[in-house]
């Protein structure tokens, strides 16, 4: 995956501060993934690239590289949308942690 | 040059003369006016701005703050029950630091269904954290516009500009319209520092800790502090190129007056007929007119009521269960000072009501002949 977050600011003293309450970069530091109680795991030897589960994930959180759709665990906050839209029900959800 | 307009095109014309690029507003009385006329700029291609034809005035104010993320010059215009759908979203372009100006025509709040002028609306508004002002004529109506704009962007903060309905929103006053090169010589482009970038992308008004939250409270009431001396410093400014003279406070006949008349918005001036008739029968009188309400100039107050034997404080506005909410602030303002010059507060005009010369005599009456107040609020014109 070609991804590299961003670098977290904090705000420590009065001058480091934004005018307005903005974030000083992009927000890719901030990994929502780790919201994620449940984790969509794709079974590629069912899944047929269709798209639905990256057309439908709200964060978006599935990209596609290599022709390939893949899930960014740096921000699926594991809502589960994708395994339910699936037409060929190859995502499976597992718990994390476990 | 000089023109016949009524208030609500006074706005009208101070928003084009400002070029500002972006109007999203939702018509309500006395209000409607305003941008009915600024739709037939902008559609007759007089105004290069984009109108934003929008369902509500909470959306309104929404596509306000949008278009204000972005660094463009934003206006919206409304009233009594349209400010109050907006106030969520008047704590977002404040706290946001969006220099908005909006021209709220001040108008009483249902129920009982009205439409004629209070100042319940707008006051309602004070701890949103924007600017307000609160204005006389149809003149400083158009002034104040495009003095807002220059202050808000200075200052970052939203400007609110206050006016009474009917008696100024709907009334014709020549008013001085200034010429467009003295205006964008007063009022160049906006281009702020800080704004939504595809180039440099940021997250505003994101979740914010703790840890971080209060430090931005601090900064906006630092904000607003330090807005009297820019509004002291934009007015003098304004007043070197147009030649007006705008202020914290106005001041009428008050070098040696004894008595004080404290008034806001357009009684101001129908009480200068009053001290005017006093001042022949010897009262040492004059008037102070509040003009600006956030930041509260109570240190320019105070000053101003230094010495002088008494002050009666008139309100078109109430804060139930206490006073009129001009006095309140007022009282508030000279208790570390150690005034205790009695102050009366009046309560007087709701729902528009008319206040004639005659209801300001009998307050000044009332005044004269008691040592000291012993009501918070002293009824003018109820029928008890």
């Amino acid at each position: 995956m070609n991804f590299k977050p961003g670098k977290k600011v904090v705000l420590e003293k009065l001058a480091d501060y934004p005018l307005m309450p903005a974030s000083l970069a992009d927000m890719t530091h901030n990994f929502t993934g780790s919201w994620r109680n449940m984790r969509p795991v794709i079974d590629y030897d069912k899944c047929i690239n269709c798209g639905t589960c990256w057309k439908f994930c709200p964060e978006p959180a599935i990209y596609i590289e290599d022709n390939k759709v893949n899930v960014n665990y740096y921000f699926c906050k594991g809502c589960g949308i994708c395994v339910s839209e699936c037409p060929k029900k190859c995502i499976t959800f597992e718990e994390e942690g476990k | 040059m000089r023109k016949l307009l009524m208030g609500n095109h006074a706005i009208s014309v101070g928003a084009t003369l400002s070029r500002v690029q972006v109007i999203a507003a939702y018509p309500i009385t006395p209000q409607t006016q305003v941008v009915e006329m600024l739709s037939e700029i902008v559609a007759d291609g007089k105004l290069n701005a984009e109108f934003i034809k929008v369902e509500s005035e909470h959306s309104a104010m929404a596509a306000c703050i949008g278009a204000s993320t972005t660094g463009a010059r934003a206006f919206t215009a409304t009233s009594a029950q349209g400010l109050l759908l907006m106030h969520e979203l008047l704590h977002w372009a404040a706290h946001g630091r969006l220099p908005i100006v909006m021209a709220n025509v001040n108008r009483a709040v249902a129920p009982g269904w009205t439409i004629w002028t209070d100042q319940n609306d707008s006051l309602s508004q004070r701890d949103t954290g924007w600017i307000q002002f609160y204005v006389a004529d149809n003149q400083e109506v158009l002034d104040t516009i495009i003095l807002g704009y220059k202050l808000a962007e200075k200052v970052h903060l939203p400007v609110m500009v206050n006016l009474d309905a009917f008696v100024l929103s709907h009334t014709y006053e020549a008013v001085e319209v200034p010429d467009q090169e003295k205006v964008d010589a007063f009022l160049p482009p906006f281009n702020p520092e800080w704004k939504m970038d595809v180039k440099n992308p940021r997250a505003f008004g994101g979740l914010t800790s703790s840890d971080v939250y209060m430090e931005f409270q601090y900064n906006h009431h630092e904000a607003m502090e330090q807005s009297k001396k820019v509004i002291a410093e934009t007015c003098g400014e304004f007043e070197k190129i147009f030649g007006r003279k705008y202020g914290l406070l106005e001041e009428y006949r008050m070098e040696d007056s004894e008595y004080v008349m404290v008034t806001s918005g357009t009684i101001s001036k129908t009480s200068r007929i009053v001290v005017d008739e006093l001042r022949e029968k010897g009262v040492k009188i004059g008037i102070l007119r509040v003009r600006t309400f956030r930041p509260f100039p109570g240190e320019e107050i105070a000053a101003a009521l230094a010495g002088k034997k008494k002050a009666f404080v008139i309100d078109r506005n109430i804060s139930y269960g206490k006073s009129g909410i001009f006095y309140d602030e007022i009282k508030g303002a000279l208790y570390n000072k150690g005034m205790n010059l009695p102050l009366f507060g009046f309560v007087i005009g709701l729902g528009g009501r008319d206040v004639t010369p005659a209801h300001l005599h009998e307050i000044v009456d009332y005044g004269m002949k008691h040592d000291r107040p012993t009501e918070e609020i002293i009824w003018m014109g109820v029928k008890k």
